[in-house]
């Protein structure tokens, strides 16, 4: 097991860390975040409270695994509409190179790229409505263009080996090749990608929700955690360091098992490293 | 001087090399040759001290008498380009791509402290010219795309030699070259040897290369020196028996068994493939380039035919056509008389089948051997008995049952090949069409492979359409032979009717550019195996 890049452990780690408090998070927490409790508000960490109370006197570790709940759902969907529309359109996309098809999926991808994507979607959820769907939407939105980039760059070069025209001297469709052929051999870029867009994910979730358009009252989340702990930011430091270092673990150590991820799935570096 | 006493290298553990002498003088020409994986190359990467991680050299390596400085990176970078240098087989990979060639053969210069950049350019452009690339119609502000294979070996070369160094090592330099151009590289190659005094260690898997190029030969067999001496008396004396082993496989002609009926099989008739350029104006239609223009032939039921040219002739285009992937502009091709195209029915295109070069990317690294050899049954559907027909196909071409569940990263080049035929005869298709399918192959392995498809086709009787830059394999495999130039057919006969008589000038330098052994050293041997 030592073979495994160290960053890998350390990413995944972390990962799984804020994960299990986000699973935990369903069946049970230190205490609901839902009821206020002034008498105990602003309490420092303690092993009542091992990370304080906010001044609503809800505990923030309870704070925090619900809103881990909340980003790393909003991050899971928001990757997978990208992984869903994107991949498919990069399949076709580098099936179909250089035809009138290639051209409308490349310049779609374009246009999507050329506008600042958390801007869009502070326009999309303004205009539809501040919610953690809305939210959902837009970042998801903009995974599509990245997943089909990926995906038609690692697809067009697979696409120029033998096998590919062994299979269409068998007779097989290009639908067929790219589910059959072309799809494995890209899946571990897609799946580093896939790490980065979820840690990006992450970000923009508690962007937006900083800024009021995410998830909205009482559902806690991190960056709404963030937006309430500003103005108190010179008084009580801790309740904005505490939500802003659990996103900064959060990417890092999603980030870190991206790295880890792109030189297990290399098979280059996997061989000298056998 | 160059002198390798004694050198033997281990990496993470497994000896590579064992006990290797050589001496390069200079102004000489030596040899070494072996198949893949013999430590041909890892030898020149000792030379250069470019040895992977984990490397553990032991003996002696002198330049003119005194230690090569290996281990100290500083010492080596001053003599690396230098004194020493070195050409690899792949000369677009062996450039950068986003430099101009005046600026990377002035680049050793610079380096190397011997020009300011002036100097250094103008210093480029007689090295260039001198390797055959004159200012006039190339400038130094080309780019390597900008050029074509052989002209990105002689710029290869011309940064090589920028220094006049005492030794040149030629990894491969022409392998992935055609034959044409191979016989240049290789002339100026000789010519700059004699005018320099420099000594060029020429690397190469190919005998009639160093038959024709090398004073000295070495053979290297698994880390080892086996046999080494003046090139002529090596030839003639073939002492080790390994030399002759990798003789009487570079000429091999498999025994092959008649069985040519006069049934025509695919007929192709004034076949055109044409190919749009991008486009030079936004609104006007895109200009076209002719890849095949008017290509007529016949092939017969059981017959081995064979399709001959240099890169870019247009043969691959052909053989996408005749296998149906690509639509013609013009012309038909015709199986047993029903039309072949990218819409054919699925039961006629069961009926011809391909074997590719690359042994490597012929299959989906993911797939089971047993997977692999199956997926033409996509045309027939799979019957109840796939697996015993699996099973069967895999023992024709010599291959255990057991082979079924593994990858194809666990096989050897020659197995992969095999595997590739049995994929192509699960269906037992009539027509074979073989692209290029030993080229990659080492010469052993590759006379093993010739024997299995000889005969394959005496038990089968198969039909080949044989497609190669390799005169040598053309000859030994195939009936008759289309010599194909510029998207023409330029000859077509009797194989042994072309190679003893030419016709066309075009087929003559093919034949004339191709290295061969001197036929007198050869009688010398053929002369023993008789005794």
């Amino acid at each position: 097991m030592s073979r495994l890049p160290p960053q890998l452990w350390v990413g995944a780690g972390l990962s799984a860390l804020f994960l299990t408090a986000a699973l935990l998070s369903f069946l049970w927490t230190p205490y609901d975040v839902e009821v206020l409790n002034i008498a105990s508000k602003l309490r420092p960490p303690s092993v009542e409270f091992w990370l304080g109370t906010d001044h609503f006197g809800r505990d923030m570790l309870s704070m925090l695994m619900v809103g881990a709940r909340t980003s790393i759902a909003v991050a899971v969907i928001a990757v997978g509409i990208g992984i869903c529309i994107g991949v498919p359109l990069g399949l076709a996309a580098a099936a179909r190179r250089g035809s009138w098809l290639d051209e409308l999926i490349m310049r779609g991808n374009d246009l999507i790229f050329a506008f600042p994507s958390l801007v869009i979607a502070i326009l999309i959820t303004a205009t539809f409505g501040p919610s953690a769907t809305n939210a959902i939407l837009a970042i998801g939105i903009f995974n599509i263009p990245v997943f089909a980039r990926v995906a038609r760059g690692g697809a067009m070069s697979i696409w120029t080996l033998d096998f590919i025209m062994a299979a269409r001297v068998s007779g097989k469709s290009i639908t067929r090749i790219s589910a059959e052929h072309i799809l494995p051999n890209i899946a571990n870029l897609l799946i580093v990608q896939g790490t980065i867009q979820f840690s990006l994910g992450i970000l923009a979730e508690a962007g937006l929700s900083y800024v009021g358009l995410g998830a909205q009252p009482p559902t806690p989340s991190w960056g709404r955690m963030l937006a309430d702990a500003q103005t108190m930011i010179y008084t009580t430091p801790r309740l904005a360091i505490t939500p802003g270092l659990a996103i900064v673990m959060m990417v890092l150590g999603l980030n870190l098992m991206g790295d880890g991820l792109r030189d297990l799935l290399d098979p280059r570096i996997r061989r000298t490293r056998a | 001087m160059i002198s390798i006493r004694n050198l033997s290298l281990s990496i993470h553990g497994s000896q590579i090399l064992r006990d290797v002498d050589l001496e390069i003088a200079p102004g000489q020409v030596v040899g070494l040759v072996g198949e893949s994986g013999s430590g041909k190359s890892m030898t020149a990467l000792a030379l250069m001290d470019l040895l992977p991680r984990g490397a553990k050299v032991a003996g002696e390596m002198d330049i003119d008498g005194a230690p090569l400085p290996h281990g100290d990176d500083k010492a080596m970078c001053a003599l690396r380009g230098n004194r020493m240098s070195m050409i690899f087989q792949e000369p677009m990979s062996a450039l950068n791509p986003v430099k101009t060639i005046g600026e990377q053969v002035a680049e050793t210069l610079i380096i190397h402290g011997q020009a300011a950049r002036a100097g250094a350019m103008e210093i480029a452009a007689q090295k260039l010219t001198r390797v055959g690339l004159p200012q006039d119609k190339f400038p130094l502000d080309r780019y390597p795309h900008e050029l074509s294979g052989g002209q990105r070996q002689r710029v290869c070369i011309a940064l090589a030699v920028a220094l006049h160094p005492d030794l040149l090592i030629a990894d491969e330099p022409t392998t992935a070259l055609d034959v044409t151009t191979q016989a240049q590289i290789l002339d100026l190659l000789k010519e700059l040897v004699a005018e320099a005094q420099m000594g060029l260690l020429l690397i190469t898997h190919d005998l009639a290369v160093v038959a024709g190029m090398a004073d000295h030969v070495a053979v290297m067999k698994s880390g080892e020196i086996v046999e080494q001496g003046p090139t002529e008396a090596l030839f003639r004396g073939m002492a080790h028996p390994y030399t002759r082993a990798l003789f009487n496989a570079s000429k091999h002609h498999p025994e092959r068994t008649d069985k040519v009926t006069d049934a025509p099989l695919l007929q192709v008739t004034e076949a055109v493939r044409d190919y749009a350029l991008p486009r030079t104006s936004l609104f006007g239609p895109a200009p076209k380039f002719r890849a095949v223009g008017g290509v007529s032939f016949t092939l017969k039921k059981g017959e081995s035919l064979g399709l001959v040219g240099e890169s870019g002739c247009g043969k691959s285009t052909l053989t996408r056509a005749i296998l149906g992937l690509e639509p013609l502009q013009g012309g038909e091709i015709l199986l047993n008389g029903q039309p072949v195209t990218p819409k054919m029915a699925p039961k006629r295109r069961a009926g011809l089948q391909v074997v590719f070069q690359d042994p490597y990317g012929s299959f989906n690294p993911r797939w089971t051997v047993e997977r692999l050899v199956a997926e033409p049954f996509h045309l027939t559907g799979r019957p109840d008995d796939w697996r015993n027909r699996v099973r069967a196909v895999l023992d024709d071409v010599g291959l255990d049952a057991d082979t079924m569940h593994r990858y194809p990263h666990e096989f050897s080049g020659g197995q992969r090949q095999r595997i590739a035929i049995a994929r192509a005869l699960i269906l037992e298709p009539e027509l074979l069409v073989l692209d290029e399918a030993v080229s990659a192959l080492d010469v052993s392995v590759r006379a093993q492979i010739l024997d299995l498809l000889a005969d394959l086709q005496a038990r089968r009787g198969l039909a080949y359409l044989f497609i190669s830059h390799d005169l040598g394999v053309v000859r030994g495999i195939t009936d008759r032979v289309l010599v194909m130039r510029a998207g023409e057919i330029v000859e077509q006969g009797d194989t042994r009717d072309v190679f003893s008589a030419p016709q066309h000038p075009y087929t003559n330098s093919l034949i004339g550019a191709a290295p061969v052994i001197p036929s007198a050293w050869q009688e010398a041997q053929d002369g023993q195996f008789m005794v």
